[in-house]
């Protein structure tokens, strides 16, 4: 959106990070490595022709739908559960992992059901589409404590291996989606910025395929 | 909830202050001349309107429409927009007058509460609508006068993306005949912006390899005239070519207008099917996240209101280009003439003769003029000054006998 021709990356920190990196630097993106355990909130990429930006990952559609950050990559389930006006352009293939419900072997329905998460919107209309009446309640971390401690009878969180279900001896009933990191653009820099924008997309759409 | 604080107001409204006022004004004094002189008659229709007139035709969803009730009963709408209260009118009062109808607006509208980043309550649109000419020329005058507008509202850098909703509609409707509902599928994951989505509903769809690869080239027709020949080949559609050729003399006449460097074409742009029936566009400024303007052809609209007619208009975002737009109010023309008692007839006679002239003129009277008087003078000789919070360009003195001026 801005003029100079820059792209302003808005980055999700931490393990998303480090797999959109090692696929920018695959495509033949030049990325310097130790920005990987930078702690700094703007990096220049000239190299690139960009700017990173390097944010919250639930905060990385906010600065796309403001315009603050030209493009930016986030996980599936940050969209749909923020529902952000925004263009999804790319599915990059990475940060692979799944939306479940997930509760305590041997679940049965129960008279008042509580389903603890960190996307209420998300389960919210997941169980409103199944025609369930459940009471959903927002949690910021560790959802997994919930039906272990009675807060809820099961949690709608993302799953990626299972490891933490099996240590705490939850299992998974259903899954909802599957999930991995998106490229979004602004609605602005994706007409202003076009060229720009789909070279980049081009050239990781080449990647993602070699992959496989 | 709570009671309100004393301060408070409701979700999404605002108060403008004098200095962004000033803009504003000036801003659609600007715009509005610029359409005056493309012809264009302002009016003004009333802030409510019928749900189920005004309000059902509408093209703003149910749920973002504020209604009430008035006192038998009836479901009234804060306008949501204004094509649909100038359709009403140009059906109604203006039955009689002849087409083309050109008429202007600048009006607050109101939309219920949404989610999305950046969206008011209520906020300004100025606009125009083009009624009664169906011609690729009039549509190509709309999309000008936005042009001519932003740069009339001061917007410094901008471009304007022009698709059609019948090049969608004639290539689905050739790749999926009979298959209405997967052709609504793909258009949704369109209109969400979702190109994702839309690729992978493609590869679950059932189609020849060839079709498949074309739906999905869609989503890279952007650019310049040279997309309409990349469209042309992409579908034999009688309806999408129609649509090509229609934006292809829309971009002739805006060559002719010498406009090209502004306009891109862009068939991946979709506004809201069930509403446009032909061109469309938006404009995009640098440094802002939200388009401008939008606007577009709707056939179908007039012929709800009992006056079937083609019909063509755009709306600038008043608001938002308020945060873009350059050139600040100078203060160059306020004068404060200061005096004291006994020459409060001359002073007074002054500030009516400078107002005359078209120079703002503040009165004060001093009460100890001496005392005052010599801070006022240095702070005046540096050229602006403030005085108590306003900035002045020049200084008039009365009641001294020597009278201090500039």
């Amino acid at each position: 959106m801005t003029d100079n021709g820059v792209l302003k990356v808005a980055m999700p920190k931490g393990r998303i990070y480090k797999q959109a990196s090692k696929l920018f630097r695959e495509a033949g993106l030049t990325i310097p490595e130790d920005f990987d355990d930078t702690r700094k909130l703007i990096i220049p990429v000239p190299e690139a022709n960009m700017e990173f930006i390097m944010a919250k990952p639930v905060d990385v559609p906010t600065y796309v739908e403001y315009g603050v950050a030209d493009i930016g990559i986030v996980g599936k389930d940050v969209l749909m559960e923020e529902n952000k006006d925004v263009y999804e352009l790319l599915d990059l293939g990475i940060a692979k992992c799944r939306m479940s419900v997930i509760g305590l072997p041997g679940w049965k329905p129960v008279i008042h059901p509580r389903v603890a998460t960190k996307y209420p919107n998300v389960a919210s209309q997941y169980f409103r589409e199944l025609g369930q009446q459940v009471e959903v309640i927002k949690l910021n971390g560790s959802i997994e404590l919930a039906p272990l401690i009675g807060l809820a009878d099961r949690i709608v969180d993302m799953v990626e291996t299972g490891q933490t279900l099996k240590e705490n001896g939850l299992v998974e009933r259903e899954t909802l989606f599957s999930v991995t990191s998106r490229l979004i653009a602004n609605r602005v820099s994706y007409r202003l910025k076009n060229n720009a924008i789909q070279a980049l997309c081009d050239r990781l759409g080449q990647q993602i395929a070699v992959r496989g | 909830m709570s009671k309100p604080k004393v301060f408070e107001k409701p979700t999404g409204v605002k108060d403008y202050l004098p200095h962004a006022v000033s803009k504003l004004r000036r801003i659609e004094r600007n715009v509005l001349e610029c359409m005056r002189r493309w012809g264009y008659e302002q009016i003004i229709t009333p802030t409510m309107e019928y749900y189920d007139t005004v309000g059902v035709a509408s093209a703003t969803s149910d749920q973002k429409l504020f209604k009430l009730l008035n006192q038998r009963g009836t479901t009234i709408v804060l306008r949501s927009e204004m094509t649909s209260p100038i359709a009403r009118v140009a059906s109604s009062l203006l039955k009689e007058s002849p087409f083309p109808l050109r008429l202007s607006y600048h009006a607050n509208v109101f939309r219920a509460f949404e989610e999305e980043a950046g969206r008011d309550a209520e906020f300004f649109q100025t606009g125009v609508e083009l009624v009664g000419d169906p011609s690729s020329e009039a549509d190509a005058e709309v999309i000008a006068l936005a042009i001519a507008s932003l740069k009339a509202a001061g917007v410094p850098s901008f471009k304007i993306a022009v698709g059609h909703v019948g090049f969608l509609n004639g290539l689905f409707g050739e790749a999926l005949p009979d298959r209405p509902e997967e052709q609504e599928n793909l258009k949704a994951h369109l209109l969400q912006r979702d190109h994702v989505g839309y690729r992978d509903a493609l590869k679950k769809l059932e189609l020849e390899d060839n079709v498949r690869g074309e739906l999905e080239g869609i989503l890279r027709l952007r650019g310049g005239v040279e997309v309409c020949e990349q469209a042309l080949s992409l579908s034999r559609s009688t309806d999408a070519q129609a649509a090509i050729r229609q934006l292809c003399e829309v971009w002739e006449v805006l060559a002719a207008y010498g406009l090209q460097e502004h306009v891109l074409i862009d068939l991946t742009m979709i506004g809201d099917f069930s509403y446009y029936t032909g061109m469309t566009f938006e404009g995009y400024a640098s440094h802002l996240g939200f388009p401008v303007c939008s606007g577009g052809r709707y056939d179908n609209l007039l012929a709800q209101f009992g006056r079937p007619a083609a019909a063509t208009g755009f709306a600038l975002k008043t608001t938002r280009i308020l945060e873009v737009a350059e050139g600040d109010e100078s203060e160059e023309n306020r004068v404060l003439v200061v005096y004291g008692k006994e020459s409060r007839r001359e002073a007074l006679h002054e500030a009516e003769r400078l107002r005359e002239e078209g120079l703002i003129a503040v009165t004060e009277k001093a009460d100890a003029l001496e005392a005052v008087l010599p801070e006022l003078e240095a702070e005046a000789a540096e050229g602006p000054f403030v005085h108590r919070g306003m900035t002045f360009g020049s200084l008039v003195v009365y009641g001294q006998e020597e009278e201090g001026q500039q």
